[in-house]
This record gives C-alpha cells, structure tokens and sequence, in this order.
C-alpha cells in the first residue's frame, strides 16, 4: 500500500470522504434529531401530566414569570411540584434508560452475544441484595443506595476475580458462568433477607423495590446518579471503536493492535458503574438493557458509533414512557420493572419473528 | 525490513505442532508456505500475527524480538488474514474494512476521513467497491475473503500474514488476488502466505516452504521445491507437474494430481 501505483484507480476515491459514510452520518443526525425531538416532546408531557396536572400556561410561567396567576396555580406551588417531584423523576427515567441501554449494547458487543444484559455479570443482583439490606437495616435512602451501589461493584469484582482463579475454558465463557453462579448467590442472599424482614412494614417495600420504581426518586438521587452515569457512559462511547473491533473476535481484535485485555476491563468497569447505578436509584429495571439495544440495532446497524448514542437516546425515551405508564395507568403507582416487561417481552418477541438480521446476523 | 523466524516452535496450549523453523522473509518477497492438512500453517501464522504464544525460539523484525514490540505497533508492520471468519453481528463491509486501520488511531478515538479513504482505496484494490455497503453476514463466503483481504490491505502493514486465502474464492478472484499481492511485493511489502494450490506459489512466490510431520522441511526457489517428488512426498499422493506451452517470458507450470 505504500506505492502509489498499485492503486490507480483510488485517486478519485482519495479527494474525498467516501460518499456512503457521508450518508450513513447523515442519517444518523437525522435519527439522532427525530429521537431528541420526541424526547423534548416526551419530556413536556412528562412534566405536566401526573396525580396533579399542570397546564402549558403553568409550565411556561416557570420561565415567564409575567404570564403567572392567570392559570391559578401560584408559581412557587408549580416550580416546588417540577423540582422537587417532576423534573428529578424525569430525569432519573432519562438517565436510568439511557445508561441501561448503553451497558445492555456494550455488554452485548464485548460479549458477541445479543443475549447478554447489563446484569450478566452480577451487577444487578449485587446491588439489589445491599438495597434489600438497606432496607432491613433501616438506614436512610442515601445509606440504601451507597450500600445498592458498592453491593453491585463488589459482585462484579467477585466475579471477575472467580473466573480469573478458576481454570479452563475461554476467559468470556468463565466470566459469563460465574457471574450466573455469583448473581444465584447474591439473590439466595435477597431470599435470605425476604425471609427475615418484617412482613408488615419492611417486606412489601423490598419487593416493591426488587420490581423497580421511581417513585421516591429525590434531587439527591439525580446529583448522586448524575456522576457514575455519565463517566460510565462517556467511557462506553469512547470505546466504541475498540468495542466494534471485540465485536468482530478476539483474535481479530488482536490481531488489528486492540489491547484487549485492557479494553475490556474498561467496558466492564464502565458498564457495572453505570449498572449499579441505576439500580441503586431505580432499583431493578429489567428488559431495557436488553431489548433497548436490539431494536437500535435492528434500526441502525451493530456499528457501537450509532449503536451506543441512539440506544441511549431510545433507552431514555422508552424507560420515560414506562415510567409514565407507571404513573398513570392506575390510581396507585404500579411497579415500573413491571411495565417494562409488559412492553418489552412483546417486542422481544415481535423482533425476533422480524428479522433475524436484527439480532443475529 | 526483515521478518526472521529463528528456530521457532510454535502450537497450540503447551503442545508444539510445528519446532525448530527457520525462515526469513524480505520486503517485496513472496513466501508460500506448503504442507498438508494439520503441518502447522495456521499455527505459524497464528504465532506471527501475536495470536498464539512461540512456544520456543524467536520472530524478529527487524532484529528486534517481535513480542517487545506494542501490540499498535505490531499491527502497523504485520496484517493477519486468518482462513475463516465466523460474524456475529451486521457489520457494513466498509466498517469492517476500515477497523484494519484500528491500529492508526487513539483507543477512544475513531477513524479520519484518511481511514475511510484508505479502506475505500483498499476495496477498489481488490474490486470490492460495489459490496462497501452490503452486510458482511448477507455476502458469500469468498466476498467475505475478499473483504479479509481488502481489511487487511487498509491496514497498510510492511508484511502479511495469509492464510489460505484463495479457500474460498472462484477462479476469478483467485486470479485477482494474486494479481494483487504480485503488485504490493512489488511496492516492497513482504508476504508469507499458507496455501494448499502449488500452482499459486509456481505463480507468484519468490521463495516456497514445505512443511510437513511438525517441521519446515525445504525452502528455495518453487522451480526447485514444486516438483511432481517433493509433492508426492507431501501430499502422499501421485502428482504430473508440466508446463505449458504459452508465449509468455517465464513458462507456466501446472500441478494435477494423478487418480486411478
């Protein structure tokens, strides 16, 4: 390739980027515009609808303060309602859904497997079993969710470590057994816990727990998810170029100069950090991380450059809407990991009749 | 630039398949490497390309020992083209042609509008230009070699590793293909390449290697190596190996084996 003679016919092809990436990234603009758009949408709709709805003449006096009273509601009421209540809750639905989807893609790329979620490893398990002992301990919401977030790291690295010191095999497979062996301990540990709480007051709000919830999510909560979210995230779509590498093999990856020891332990750090805290928040959330990814895919191809950013995006709007189902639907507040797998096991299914190309090719 | 192969043993886990080879490959040298089924082709390869760890002796480039070079830097000097590729995932042909440029940019970084040129041009090298935007899954076996082939181009190394690249591919491309590696030896890269077509390395080797029972056996010109006795010996069966009358400079040879 150093001679130029040996290629002719490439000199046009040299003076410009290749037509098609010009069209593959444009494409992507313009499905990143289309999903961030119904996401502002989503996010309007979130905001002003609940157990006590708001006009859009409320919403605007938030930021126009001279369009107030006319709709009756005092604008101190309506900004305490969004940013004490509304806008956290949003937000935390945002970024719960965002960030399970993109360890759900990084996950499944790392691992060449479109079966895998973000609590392969444990992570989930982890943190539900040191929220379940949070809540056991009686200890404040900030006490329940440090002890769901380091409980989800300490499971990863249990599993890390096991299938590090047990012998034989390929190191993907070991790592994928033992994190099946340390999340069915972590959750005999939550069955333990179950056992052992009062089945008054302590029990029902465990389970409620364990189903996934953003219902007493705070401001606290956010500024607490907001910092391990977004490195985890930041690092995942750095990496998404060695992730497509992975994708391909590990000889492959080797082969074209990846370091691939270290890229995946950076993908698997990244991906329990953001794992662990969305649990920690929003307790267990499941099908986004799996299911978000594989429609993305099925949307936009398996390249982890427009894989990772609209997965986040769709993840973000999808797990809005869950939520909001879970506000809205009933009287009560019904538990979101519930919604979740009510919308997710029908387009699981539905996808995988599609097309096989989505998932499998 | 020289790839040196110093008394090498190299195999799978702790049990060798092939010891003691010694072999140099130049820049703008074509070496084919001969043997039959299990001789430890894609073990040597394998060892090359950083895959497999040299279970004694040494790689050298340059005279350096390949494994202080970085990983990066070793995928800028040698490419890999393994014999088959299982995918799992949709990949376009050009992305996956332009991660052989993987080794050209930061880890969190991406490729420049160079490494989709180069990877362009490394398509149309090989006349893949009409597949870029196809799904590597959804082309056939031989196209998916092709691809190989082109990533392996884009990567712009000083040498290449093949192995048995022309498996797959139709009398076509198996023309094309070697048309191709002839004019990059002659733009002064180094090829080592497996082979199970002796015609291929009557063609286009500068030097052939045969390799058999867990050794390299002989190495020189393929006039001398290709012969109707060396391939007996080889494969174990028969061969006629004759030349044809062509009005070309440097006759043709061909190899057919014989059957009852």
């Amino acid at each position: 390739m150093n001679d130029p003679d040996i290629r002719p016919e490439s000199e046009a092809v040299r003076q410009t980027i290749p037509p098609a990436a010009v069209g593959v990234r444009n494409s992507l603009w313009l499905r990143t515009a289309i999903l961030a758009a119904a996401l502002v949408v989503s996010v309007g709709i979130s905001l002003r609808y609940g157990a006590h709805p708001l006009s859009w003449a409320d919403l605007l006096q938030v930021w126009f303060p001279s369009a107030s009273d006319s709709a009756g509601t005092g604008r101190a009421t309506v900004i305490s309602l969004l940013w004490e209540i509304r806008l956290p809750r949003v937000l935390a639905a945002l970024a719960v859904g965002a960030g399970l989807s993109v360890a759900g893609a990084s996950y499944q790329g790392l691992f060449r497997n479109s079966l895998v979620s973000p609590d392969i490893l444990g992570a989930s398990a982890g943190a539900a079993l040191g929220a379940a002992l949070g809540l056991l301990l009686s200890l404040s919401i900030i006490g329940i969710q440090m002890l769901a977030f380091f409980c989800g790291l300490g499971a990863v690295t249990l599993t890390y470590l096991l299938s590090r010191t047990v012998g034989g095999g390929h190191f993907t497979l070991r790592l994928v057994l033992t994190g099946m062996v340390v999340s069915s301990l972590f959750m005999a540990g939550i069955s333990v816990i179950k056992a052992l709480a009062d089945p008054y007051s302590k029990l029902p709000a465990i389970t409620f727990w364990l189903m996934g919830s953003l219902s007493s999510v705070t401001r606290a909560d956010v500024r607490l998810l907001a910092i391990p979210l977004a490195a985890g995230i930041v690092a995942l779509l750095a990496l998404r170029w060695p992730l497509n590498a992975m994708a391909l093999g590990d000889e492959e990856a080797r082969a074209l100069g990846v370091p691939t020891g270290l890229v995946r332990l950076l993908v698997l750090v990244s991906a329990t950090l953001v794992t662990s805290a969305t649990v920690a928040v929003g307790g267990m959330v499941g099908w986004v991380g799996l299911m978000v990814p594989h429609v993305t895919r099925f949307w936009v191809g398996p390249n982890h450059r427009e894989l990772l950013p609209v997965s986040a995006l769709l993840g973000a709007l999808f797990l809005l809407w869950a939520d909001n189902l879970a506000r809205w639907m009933f009287a009560v507040e019904f538990p979101l990991g519930v919604v979740t797998c009510a919308c997710g096991v029908p387009v699981f299914l539905f996808m995988l009749r599609r097309s096989q190309r989505s998932w499998a090719a | 630039m020289t790839l040196e192969l110093d008394q090498l043993a190299c195999g799978y886990g702790r049990q060798p398949v092939l010891t003691g080879v010694d072999l140099t490959v130049d820049g703008g040298e074509l070496v084919c490497l001969l043997g039959p089924n299990g001789s430890g082709k894609t073990a040597l390869l394998k060892t090359l390309a950083g895959l497999l760890a040299p279970l004694g002796g040494q790689v050298r480039i340059d005279g350096r020992a390949w494994a202080d070079w970085p990983a990066r830097e070793r995928a800028r000097l040698l490419a890999y083209v393994p014999q088959a590729h299982a995918p799992v995932f949709a990949f376009k042909v050009r992305d996956v042609v332009v991660m052989g440029r993987t080794a050209q940019w930061p880890l969190w970084s991406g490729p420049t509008p160079r490494d989709w040129r180069a990877a362009e041009a490394a398509l149309s090298l090989v006349q893949m230009d009409a597949f870029a935007d196809r799904l590597y899954t959804e082309i056939s076996g031989g196209e998916r070699q092709m691809t190989m082939i082109a990533r392996a181009l884009a990567q712009e190394a000083r040498f290449l590793a093949l192995d048995e690249p022309a498996s797959s591919l139709d009398f076509g491309n198996q023309a094309r293909m070697l048309q191709t590696l002839r004019r990059l030896v002659k733009s002064g890269i180094g090829v080592l390449m497996a082979t199970h077509h002796p015609e291929h390395a009557l063609r286009c080797a500068s030097r052939v290697a045969i390799m058999r029972d867990g050794r390299l056996q002989r190495a020189g010109p393929p006039e001398e190596i290709v012969t109707a006795a060396s391939l007996e010996s080889v494969y174990r069966v028969p061969f006629v190996v004759s030349e044809l009358p062509c009005d070309q400079p440097k006759p043709i040879r061909v190899c057919v084996a014989q059957l009852d």
